[in-house]
């Protein structure tokens, strides 16, 4: 048994994190937050050269052609550093729904651009309030024309391509739903950037007015397809988050360890003490949890669907309880501006609802199980 | 990454799923199974007698004990080999309960701290179960605070170099079965408080030591009360120098908490399975929205648990030795049991209440809810394992002293402050 990366993995880690912490540095992350661009596109072209874009990409589409095991580490290092880029927009979602459903010309099209970062890809799924659901699809595609509008979509005011989730055929319920290739700089899109919790990364509306919309994957597939790579998505977010409680821990530990007050270190202090300790229990479970999903994720198993709920249900509240934490062991001090703490909290809440809400993700966890038990009886 | 074993573990796993299948008590296999929390679950014959069998035969065939050295009774197997014993020995595996402590930790503690001869005669039977030992540390004054303990040992005064013990220990597994005690006493109250103690071993059966069963909140009685009342021990059953009783304590608590730790359940799985045949308003329990919103809860706790574990083997494997963050095993694990029984009960309505032969599989749910206190209390409370995550693997300050560097006798106590 071996539940751990290999020491050339762990060496790629330790380069994007130097680089990360070279590059991506409070000013660069806080730009969105003080009103300038919410993207580094001069940190995302950094990544794309260094192959930590299309590091899960094969070489003959201008990827690397490592493993997903590497791009886990890849989602730690962006999480712990917050950085400001659409990752995983364009790789965990763009990126891998061409690489599962693409047809050979989509694939040369664009998993190239998006390998480099030149290019950054996107998913548009939801329309509104709510748990997103097959009946509440009504973005359109006739004719190759796609209508309708998609809300939130992360990245959708800096993205050039979206996979968009759209209603078109006789089908009906899930299978009513079918994958489009949108080029957003083309005609017929509009796009408006929302206003949103995190700042670091941005939100848009987008409106499409007979867009020209080529199908990904089958007519009536996309549910099936999108269900699919959101799992897949869910994995590697779920190391971004782990990567993010790590680090909201870790500034929570060194600031008791510094702050005096009554004489001592605020750290020696056991309410302080416990509710670190009860932090770090939560990141270990999850991360634990994360390693059972790139495991699976990697070797294509069975239990992908079951590992990628129980990654994603553990990291979303390990990452929302050390970074709630991590601004109470500051006390005041964490809930200023200057500090990064918020920027943490921001970003633990984003990512919680990302790919869809926790009690989502804590009901497919346990339709999946019901189906593991059935299959096994 | 992978759940593979390694050409030389799969051969291992092979030789040890033969020789159980050959070998192990089939005929208690059902009882075994179908053990309720917290019972071993056998009625067809004595449970100690079953576990003593089983132990035996196993030391007999080289597999006691194994990753002990074989002059002691042991296998010379390598950790992992042990952890791949453990899985396939499986439901068997909860026939060793009589020999965790001795094994788990008096024997490590002989083996670090006694002398060859001892070892010699101490070790083997150990291993084979033919003699159990019990821990004797806690005590009314010295729970969390161990250090604090007061059973004092003073040499005899007649010159043969005997200790002479007075005192009381409490919360003692196993010591109504028990032929030997591993005994910390505090020989210098003169001196602050971790450098007065002093640790031995004894028979169960010298003159002076008397085992009363405790009767516990949840109406079972696996502990015990044990007094000393001028009890005799030769010096050369100390282990350790005079003061260096602490030191050696901890070689015994480190390997407490890492074998309480490691495979707890959290019982999940139960409940899971439960919450499939249970029905909420004439619907299966696990159709419940609130219903499924917990049990996700409690599985990636579950889930979070033993892939923890499994990183554990991991490290075990390249040579790493486990260390203080293993006690997030028992912390999470304790703690999750219990909030696990209470949910169950609700489910069951107003009859959760009830524990008898109608409850949801055998009242498996009410026994947990009742046991589970003292898993949170018993090798190190939850507060004490925070204490170590924190100042071991966070690295935070101990808390600020007032009984360091002050003699014993001096220290304010519950009856003098």
């Amino acid at each position: 048994m071996n539940l751990d990366f290999s020491d050339d993995q762990k060496q790629l880690q330790d380069q994007i994190r130097r680089f990360l912490s070279e590059k991506c540095t409070p000013a660069v992350v806080r730009s969105g937050l003080e009103g300038g661009a919410p993207f580094s596109r001069e940190l995302y072209r950094g990544l794309g050269e260094m192959g930590v874009l299309g590091v899960a990409i094969p070489e003959a589409y201008g990827g690397v052609g490592l493993s997903h095991l590497e791009l886990c580490l890849a989602a730690e290092e962006l999480g712990r550093a917050l950085a400001p880029v659409p990752v995983a927009s364009s790789i965990y979602l763009a990126a891998e729904f061409l690489l599962q459903a693409g047809t050979e010309a989509q694939k040369a099209a664009w998993l190239p651009r998006l390998a480099s970062g030149e290019a950054v890809g996107t998913f548009a799924f939801v329309e509104g309030q709510g748990r997103m659901t097959a009946d509440k699809v009504a973005a359109s595609v006739r004719d190759g024309r796609l209508s309708g509008a998609k809300s939130p979509v992360a990245d959708g005011d800096i993205a050039d391509l979206a996979i968009v989730a759209a209603r078109s055929g006789a089908g009906r319920g899930e299978q009513a739903v079918s994958l489009f290739v949108v080029d957003l700089n083309g005609p017929g899109v509009t796009r408006e950037t929302l206003t949103s919790i995190d700042p670091t990364r941005s939100q848009a509306h987008l409106a499409f007015d007979g867009a020209p919309a080529e199908r990904l994957g089958g007519e009536g597939e996309g549910w099936a397809i999108a269900s699919q790579v959101m799992d897949r998505a869910a994995i590697l977010m779920a190391f971004e988050q782990v990567g993010g409680a790590d680090r909201a821990l870790e500034m929570a530990r060194d600031y008791a360890l510094d702050r005096m007050a009554f004489g001592r270190q605020i750290g020696s202090f056991q309410a302080i003490k416990h509710m670190l300790a009860d932090m770090y229990v939560s990141a270990t479970l999850a991360r634990s949890n994360c390693y059972y999903g790139a495991w699976a994720l990697a070797s294509g198993s069975s239990e992908l669907p079951v590992a990628a709920a129980t990654a994603r249900v553990s990291a979303t509240q390990a990452f929302q309880h050390c970074a709630k934490n991590n601004i109470q062991v500051h006390g005041g001090m964490g809930f200023t501006w200057a500090f990064d703490c918020h920027l943490f909290y921001r970003r633990s809440n984003a990512l919680a609802l990302a790919l869809g809400s926790l009690w989502t993700w804590e009901d497919m966890l346990i339709t999946r199980l019901q189906g593991a038990n059935t299959q096994a009886a | 990454m992978d759940f593979e074993d390694t050409p030389e573990e799969a051969a291992f796993r092979a030789e040890a799923r033969a020789w159980i299948d050959a070998n192990a008590p089939k005929h208690l296999e059902a009882e075994l199974k179908r053990a309720g929390f917290a019972s071993s679950g056998i009625d067809s014959e004595d449970p100690m007698e079953a576990s003593k069998a089983w132990q035996k035969k196993k030391a007999e065939a080289g597999w006691a004990c194994l990753h002990w050295p074989k002059e002691y009774g042991g296998a010379a197997r390598t950790p992992i080999e042990r952890v791949i014993w453990g899985q396939e020995e499986g439901v068997y595996g909860s026939l060793s309960s009589p020999f965790i402590i001795g094994h788990g930790m008096c024997g490590p503690t002989v083996m670090d701290w006694a002398s060859e001869e001892h070892k010699r005669r101490l070790l083997p039977p150990l291993a084979s179960g033919e003699e159990i030992w019990c821990q004797l540390f806690s005590e009314p004054a010295g729970g969390s605070d161990l250090a604090g303990l007061r059973t004092s040992a003073v040499k005899a005064d007649d010159g043969s170099g005997d200790w002479i013990i007075n005192g009381q220990k409490i919360w003692t597994s196993g010591a109504q079965h028990s032929q030997w005690g591993l005994l910390i006493t505090r020989t210098n109250p003169d001196a602050p408080k971790h450098k007065g103690l002093t640790m031995f071993f004894l028979s169960m059966s010298t003159p002076g030591v008397e085992v009363r069963p405790i009767k516990q909140a949840n109406g079972q009685s696996g502990f015990n009360e044990v007094y000393f009342t001028d009890v005799r021990i030769p010096d050369d059953q100390r282990l350790g120098a005079v003061g260096q009783g602490w030191e050696v304590s901890l070689t015994t608590l480190m390997n407490e908490r890492l074998s309480i730790g490691s495979g707890m359940s959290t019982g999940f799985p139960e409940l899971f399975e439960f919450c499939l045949s249970a029905e909420i308003d004439g619907q299966p329990a696990v159709d419940d929205a609130s219903v499924r919103s917990r049990l996700a809860q409690f599985a990636v706790k579950q889930s979070g648990l033993k892939y923890t574990g499994m990183r554990a083997i991991t490290a075990l494997s390249k040579g790493q030795t486990p260390g203080p963050e293993n006690s997030i095993g028992k912390l999470v694990a304790g703690a999750t049991m219990q909030e696990l029984a209470m949910f169950a009960l609700d489910i069951q309505g107003q009859s959760g209440a009830i524990q008898d032969e109608s409850s949801p599989m055998n009242a498996r749910f009410q026994q947990m809810l009742l046991r589970s206190p003292a898993t949170r209390i018993e090798g190190g409370s939850d507060e004490i394992l925070r204490n170590i995550i924190g100042e071991r693997v966070l690295g935070l300050p101990g808390d600020i002293r007032v009984d360091k560097d002050v003699a014993f006798r001096d220290i304010p106590t519950s009856g003098r402050k």
